[in-house]
């Protein structure tokens, strides 16, 4: 039996169930010094000065951080990460000023009671449709085109015996990693060790080195063991450049961990939208036009522009199809990535407008969709290296007890409780990027590799160390996979569902070369190789559309009183390659959809605009889903999928799927149970009843 | 500068060693264990009681330790996840954490560990919850309850109701 497909237990879970496992701030830091930020307490002004003698004069104050004395820092892209180096606030809770302290409760105390005199200006913080001052990007995340148009919509839609034409919207939400965003920052010499809670060593390494004009070999960025980061931890953040910052000024050790409200400002979350989609169809549910334009806020400080669109580019064909981002450039905290950006959002509006459609065309939502499967990715023409989307449906169909369901709405009734069904198809593009890897031998029949990955939750230590195990033909307890640390072979973040694909890759390449290298005999002094897949990666062939798929079903009991909604049932199927290991990638899966009925339900972040600020900023306000919202109704399969197109393994990650159908797949059933059609999340009660 | 804050002298039981120390009264539970003590398995997740990632049993019971003022705990005996496991291996919870695969990121995890062992101890003493109807059964829906205090980001709720009830059915 192969390492690659058994079900492998954590690599690291007995550290994790003992409490032994170390995060950013958890490692021993002889005369420590802790950092507190202060934030602006307006949406957009100029700072003028800030108090220090005050502050300085407090018990245990070591320092005061702000724009007028801070250690200037080198030109990043990403100016949220130049700290102190500007005199303009560009958003409500944007860091002015830190203190730096004995303890960490002085440097609280001190940081709430610092003033600091800012020359307040008027600022504009709503996302409308009708704002004048829309603008197209030049493209959207990562690197894609902000419109695409493919014939006459507009004549397609004209011609079309049934029309959709619907405006749904979301909401900002947050990514709300357990784990604050943290960092332990220390100077040794010229050298600078910082353990931080990130998704990718290797940019926030090169970040560091950067900003504080040092040679890239001078600074390592530790990542041992990450709690959670869903986007939010892609890159570098201001927490990690505060703590280097203030262990520079006071020559000790500084550790930093933000609040939970600290992460409601600065560390990003997912825009706002609002989406218009049209859909014209034949009676046969066939389309003849999809229109999908996707509004979106970004910042003054940084432009991020979520793809929003961008699924419905390749999801299903017509002779006419448009997608277009426009954004609004507010004083907001800089939206970035959360979870599947792009297709969480985007496929939660196609895919509910696609059952209006199915309800106006009289067609069942899943038939709907398999008239609609395109033979070619519609955007480019190339063929799919797979898509067994349809596979999914009908597999979840027959698990979810689909086939003769009652289509008309708000007929079910148990008690207090209407009951109603829903289905949503989801993809996420499956890339690969390249990555860098070392294998050796050790002397006792045991192999260590190296690699900068980063295990975030994922199970990347174990997956990887599956691996490298079949690739040496030896059992995965053989295999020390070093993973979370810059100063290792550098590889891609954990991100865009593409880790496993691309660490996978390096990692089974060095360990073959390795075998095939001992096989020629092993040197005195021992063997180690180095791999990079660069070349590998690029040399693959451009025509194919490579993506995973899935589909999403949700049985939901809405209260006919209250209008609470309740999830009794949510299943996800995927088509989605091989899958390393089935333990960690249920979880996975199973952790997605979680947040997929986050989004559906629960999760919002309010914005009060006559302070422009984020004002639930924390778990009471800013609800997750518990526990008991989730239970053991939720599960997850896959498909037995061969793909060997995508990369030598044939993997496509699976870390984004699980949440982008699950919206709409909900918001499907709340209308199969009521009549009632929410079209912005999160369906809260209010918007069921009072609709 | 006149440092005038104000240190107490207060003493702990943590897993079972009795640990004197002389804390800012300001000084939660949490940041003592943490900081002062390096016992940095309970974790802070948002400091105001509403995610459990610091749970912690304090003589017993379980307890949110990020609103707790250690000051006011002198002479209590405190356990945390590094107090759990015996000679003979890990707890019985944490075993069934670690077979159902009830964690991913492990941040949640100290608390969600420290919580079960509460839970399941007021569970025996015929504590009711929420869902209660009658004499309380260990069902799915108990466990989920019990253990709602506690929040997992990673979504690995169904793996901890299965861990739990591995766990209580194991007692």
């Amino acid at each position: 039996m192969t390492a690659i497909g058994a079900r492998v237990r954590r690599t690291e879970g007995p550290d994790k169930v003992t409490g032994a496992a170390r995060y950013a701030v958890e490692y021993p830091a002889p005369g420590v010094a802790y950092v507190w930020p202060v934030q602006a307490p307006v949406a957009r002004g100029t700072v003028r000065s800030v108090d220090t003698d005050a502050v300085l004069a407090m018990p245990g104050v070591l320092a005061v951080l702000w724009h007028g004395n801070a250690p200037r820092l080198a030109e990043v892209a990403d100016h949220e990460l130049l700290l102190f180096q500007s005199d303009r606030v560009a958003y409500h809770g944007q860091f002015v000023a830190a203190v730096v302290a004995d303890s960490l409760e002085a440097a609280r105390e001190a940081a709430a009671r610092t003033r600091v005199d800012i020359d307040e200006q008027p600022h504009d913080t709503e996302l409308r449709a009708d704002r004048a001052d829309l603008y197209t990007p030049e493209k959207v995340n990562p690197n894609h085109e902000s419109d695409t148009s493919q014939g006459d919509v507009d004549a397609e839609l004209a011609a079309s015996d049934v029309a959709v034409d619907v405006t749904y919207e979301t909401a900002a939400t947050h990514n709300n990693p357990m784990e604050p965003h943290a960092s332990t920052a220390q100077w040794l010499g010229d050298r600078l060790l910082v353990h931080d809670s990130n998704q990718g060593a290797t940019g926030v390494a090169q970040s560091l080195a950067t900003l504080f004009g040092l040679a890239e070999d001078r600074v390592q960025v530790v990542s041992a063991h990450v709690g959670g980061g869903f986007g939010a931890k892609g890159t570098a953040r201001p927490n990690v450049v505060l703590a280097a910052m203030a262990a520079r000024v006071v020559g000790r050790p500084v550790r930093l961990a933000l609040s939970r409200q600290h992460q409601f400002s600065v560390v990003g979350y997912r825009t706002p939208t609002i989406q218009r989609i049209r859909l014209g169809a034949g009676a046969d549910g066939v389309l003849r036009a999809i229109s999908h334009e996707a509004i979106e806020q970004t910042s003054t400080v940084r432009e991020f522009a979520e793809q929003t669109a961008v699924g419905t580019r390749m999801m299903y064909a017509a002779a006419a199809r448009r997608t277009a981002h426009k954004l609004a450039r507010l004083d907001v905290p800089t939206p970035a990535w959360m979870r599947a950006p792009g297709e969480a959002p985007g496929m939660y509006a196609l895919e509910s407008a696609l059952d209006e459609l199915a309800v106006a065309c009289g067609l069942d939502p899943i038939e709907l969709r398999v008239r609609n499967e395109p033979a070619v990715d519609p955007e480019s023409g190339h063929p799919f290296s797979s898509r067994n989307l349809v596979a999914c449906l009908r597999d979840g169909a027959d698990r979810f007890g689909w086939p003769g369901r009652d289509p008309r709405p708000g007929v079910r009734r148990d008690g207090r409780w209407l009951v109603g069904t829903g289905v949503a198809a989801a993809t996420y593009p499956a890339r690969s990027r390249p990555a860098s890897a070392a294998a050796r031998m050790l002397r006792d029949g045991r192999y260590r590799v190296d690699i900068n990955a980063t295990d975030i939750g994922t199970g990347a230590r174990t997956v990887l160390g599956q691996v490298a195990a079949d690739a040496l033909g030896v059992a995965p307890d053989r295999i020390e996979m070093c993973v979370g640390d810059s100063t290792l072979p550098p590889a891609i973040l954990a991100g865009g569902s593409m880790g496993t694909a691309s660490w996978s890759w390096a990692v089974d390449k060095a360990a073959r070369e390795l075998r095939t290298r001992m096989a020629a005999g092993v040197p005195e002094g021992g063997l180690e190789v180095r791999v990079d897949t660069a070349d590998d990666v690029a040399a693959l062939d451009a025509h194919w559309s490579r993506h995973a798929f899935g589909a999403h079903f949700a049985e939901v009991r809405v209260d006919a009183d209250t209008g609470e909604v309740r999830v009794s049932r949510l299943l996800g199927v995927y088509a989605v390659g091989r899958v390393v290991n089935p333990t960690t990638a249920r979880s996975q899966f199973l952790g997605g959809m979680t947040m997929g009925l986050g989004m559906a339900l629960t999760e919002e972040s309010t914005m009060d605009h006559r302070f422009g600020d984020y004002v639930n900023d924390d778990f009471a306000g800013y609800h997750v889903p518990a526990c008991a919202d989730v239970g053991t109704a939720i599960d997850a399969y896959w498909l037995e999928e061969q793909d060997r197109y995508v990369n030598p393994l044939g993997i496509k990650g699976i870390g984004e799927i699980g949440i982008v159908g699950v919206p709409a797949a909900i918001g499907n059933a709340v209308w199969h149970a009521t009549g009632v059609r929410v079209r912005d999340l999160p369906i809260r009660l209010d918007k069921v009843l009072f609709r | 500068m006149t440092d005038d804050r104000r240190f107490a002298e207060v003493s702990l039981r943590v897993n079972g060693e009795l640990r004197p120390l002389s804390l800012d009264t300001r000084t939660t539970l949490l940041d003592a264990l943490r900081e002062h003590l390096g016992l940095t398995g309970s974790k802070k997740g948002c400091d105001h009681g509403q995610c459990g990632a610091c749970t912690v049993l304090v003589d017993g019971r379980r307890v949110l330790s990020c609103l707790a003022l250690a000051v006011a705990l002198d002479g209590a005996e405190v356990t945390t996840v590094e107090g759990l496991a015996g000679p003979d291996g890990l707890h019985p919870v944490q075993q069934a954490f670690l077979e159902r695969d009830a964690f991913q990121c492990g941040y949640c995890t100290p608390g969600q560990v420290c919580s079960a062992v509460g839970a399941l101890a007021e569970y025996d003493a015929g504590w009711p919850s929420l869902v209660t109807d009658g004499e309380p059964a260990l069902t799915d829906a108990e466990v989920a309850e019990r253990m709602s205090g506690n929040l997992c980001r990673c979504g690995a709720y169904p793996n901890i109701v299965a861990a739990v009830q591995d766990a209580g059915a194991a007692r």
